[in-house]
């Protein structure tokens, strides 16, 4: 299978105010057609910086993107205002995290759905009116019809968030990106819409790429998995990769942190330090200042990701 | 949105009633008997009790104010004291005549204070939006009266364009919208402009930066809209706000133009209110206030109305 999204040594720093803050460093990832590839980091780590490079969505004045991007044939980074506006919404869509804020709270669901199909395709109003239902019957929103009147703050947080995957969805885009699209939501909630995620994407065989900080959300989800720790690639991997063999003590702590492993009594384990000032990054390996395992040598330069024997890769000179 | 109204409707009650109440107690709370004003200073006791009977000052005060609003929710203000003439009318023609120029100076300020806003709140801290910002800080800062004279000199006394002073050729009692009276409108109604477009740009630079931060309008470029078409979005959630603003100012502007309307000698409520003042008028006083605050009440009342209306984030149960 070819390659559906393809990053190369994408790299993006903002200039704003201050000190530059190089958020994403020389990150490379491949997604291939109908895959889903999970960013799995903490804050700060630049996953949802790396997600909205995809759709060129970071302000131009203040911000800085290096690399290539290549998106089902186009080069991101190269694309005129017009083109870009044609990909975004048809060719990559975007979940956002918080869709309560990610909705236009003036307009009707329904009409932010027609809106966004009439931008992209040469059809009736009547004609994206039915689409826009049918696109909700598949999300599972009960009496669509009333629902696609509704405003944002009308509907509860579940429905909100199927109703902006049925947006996302809405020009039936080839690679979907879910910027942590369960963290704002119940537990209960959260795995219905993981497996209506799984379900549509098994269907209508898309890409998604899905960026969360919560490994037992990337188990559900995820064929591949990649971790970032201050704007670099540690590992990546298939999921059995990661879960049973994770060969970076930065992904090792990562499981030995959760939640569900512990048992009552036990002293949950957590990974000593904070994560770096992105500002001021040591010259070597970013994680060694945390790591029980770092040497002399980890001080010294930034360890490569190197391959291994399968699809996986880790950046760590000890693994 | 018929209940909403209904309900907002009935909401504004006993507001108006309390303004009521404290227009009617003007006549008891400024300093001295109310019938000094009428009466000459050396009247006789015997005519000042004939006179007090005469205006109903002998019943206890709830009775009076009963009496009173009896007779204002039949139309009848009471007699001026200056002129003998009814206030009702008085009252009428002044605030038509503060109505046409409130509304243009409104109109002007929306317009131009919007476009300066939106502008100013797109580029923030840019030049551009440092020069809108002193324009409009210009707008509420220059003394009104001030710059109605400068421009009276201007475009009056130097080029001879447009009248100075005046409400039409012939007074404003048969006003009509040619141009041979809008000639008298502009110089006050742009005077008057300056406060609510100052106040409107401030209002809607905030606003649009505000909304620009918003996560939606990343979301909105995200499924591919033109900037263009977030524009619309930002306009859209931008203007419920913006039209609060404004029927606030047009508030204001009903009841606030005493020194605009002096200088161009425009026979609207400030005018009146003025002289009523000046002349110890106080059934024309009374009048006119009442006037203006039931017209506050109702404007504010419009104004949610429509906010409901066209923001669908108001309650409308």
């Amino acid at each position: 299978m070819s390659n559906l999204v393809s990053i190369e040594g994408l790299t993006v720093t903002f200039t704003g105010r201050g000190k530059p803050v190089r958020a994403v460093d020389h990150v490379s990832l491949e997604v291939k057609k109908g895959s889903v590839l999970v960013l799995l980091g903490e804050s700060g780590s630049g996953k949802s910086v790396t997600l909205r490079s995809l759709l060129r969505l970071h302000p131009e004045k203040t911000s800085k993107v290096e690399g290539r991007i290549v998106v089902d044939g186009h080069d991101i980074m190269a694309l005129s205002k017009t083109e870009i506006g044609t990909v975004r919404g048809r060719t990559v869509s975007m979940i956002f995290q918080e869709p309560m804020l990610a909705l236009d709270p003036v307009y009707t669901l329904g009409q932010q759905i027609c809106e966004a199909i009439l931008r992209h395709e040469d059809v009736t109003p009547e004609q994206a009116h039915a689409r826009a239902l049918a696109l909700f019957e598949k999300v599972q929103i009960p009496s669509p019809e009333r629902r696609l009147n509704a405003y944002p703050h009308e509907m509860s947080g579940g429905m909100r968030q199927r109703a902006m995957i049925a947006l996302a969805l809405a020009c039936r885009p080839k690679v979907l990106l879910a910027d942590e699209p369960t963290t704002a939501l119940d537990a209960t909630v959260q795995i219905q819409i993981l497996l209506l995620l799984r379900a549509l994407q098994r269907e209508l065989g898309l890409s998604i790429i899905f960026v969360t900080h919560d490994i037992g959300v990337a188990v559900e989800i995820a064929d591949k998995i990649a971790v970032m720790y201050a704007g670099r690639i540690v590992e990546t991997g298939s999921v059995a990769d990661i879960m049973h063999s994770p060969r970076h003590p930065y992904t090792r702590g990562l499981l030995a942190s959760r939640v569900e492993r512990a048992q009552k009594g036990d002293r949950l384990k957590t990974i000593p330090g904070s994560p770096p000032d992105l500002t001021a990054l040591p010259p070597g390996c970013a994680f060694a200042p945390r790591c029980d395992m770092a040497t002399q040598a980890c001080h010294q330069q930034v360890p490569p990701l190197v391959t291994g024997d399968y699809d996986n890769a880790v950046a760590c000179i000890h693994a | 949105m018929l209940f909403y109204t209904l309900k907002r409707f009935i909401l504004t009650v006993p507001v108006a009633i309390g303004v009521s109440l404290v227009c009617f107690m003007l006549v008891h709370l400024a300093p001295g008997d109310p019938l000094t004003a009428v009466l000459p200073t050396d009247a006789s006791a015997e005519l000042q009790a004939q006179m007090r009977t005469l205006y109903g000052f002998d019943k206890p005060l709830p009775v009076q104010y009963g009496l009173w609003i009896w007779r204002v929710l039949h139309g009848d203000l009471g007699q001026s004291i200056a002129t003998g003439r009814p206030v009702v009318s008085e009252v009428f023609n002044a605030v038509t005549n503060s109505l046409v120029i409130a509304a243009a100076a409104t109109l002007i300020g929306f317009v131009l204070g919007s476009l300066l806003g939106i502008v100013a709140g797109y580029y923030q801290g840019t030049w551009v939006d440092r020069a809108a910002s002193l324009i409009s800080s210009l707008g509420v800062s220059v003394p009104h009266y001030w710059l109605g004279m400068v421009l009276v000199i201007v475009f009056s006394v130097q080029l001879g364009w447009l009248p100075a002073t005046g409400g039409g050729p012939d007074g404003s009692a048969n006003r009509s919208f040619d141009w041979n009276y809008l000639r008298f409108l502009i110089l006050p109604a742009v005077t008057m402009s300056v406060i609510p477009m100052g106040i409107i740009a401030r209002s809607v630079r905030a606003l649009v930066g505000e909304i620009l931060t918003q996560e939606f309008v990343q979301a909105l470029a995200a499924k591919g809209l033109t900037e263009r078409g977030v524009f619309r979005h930002v306009l859209k959630n931008a203007a419920p706000t913006a039209f609060a603003v404004m029927g606030l100012q047009l508030g204001y502007l009903l009841g606030g133009s005493i020194l605009i309307e002096t200088v161009f000698s425009w026979p609207g409520t400030g005018f009146l209110l003025n002289a009523a003042i000046f002349q110890r008028d106080l059934p024309l006083l009374q009048g006119t206030i009442l006037v203006l605050a039931l017209f506050f009440v109702f404007l504010n009342l419009a104004v949610d109305v429509v906010q409901s209306a066209i923001d669908p984030r108001v309650q409308r149960t």
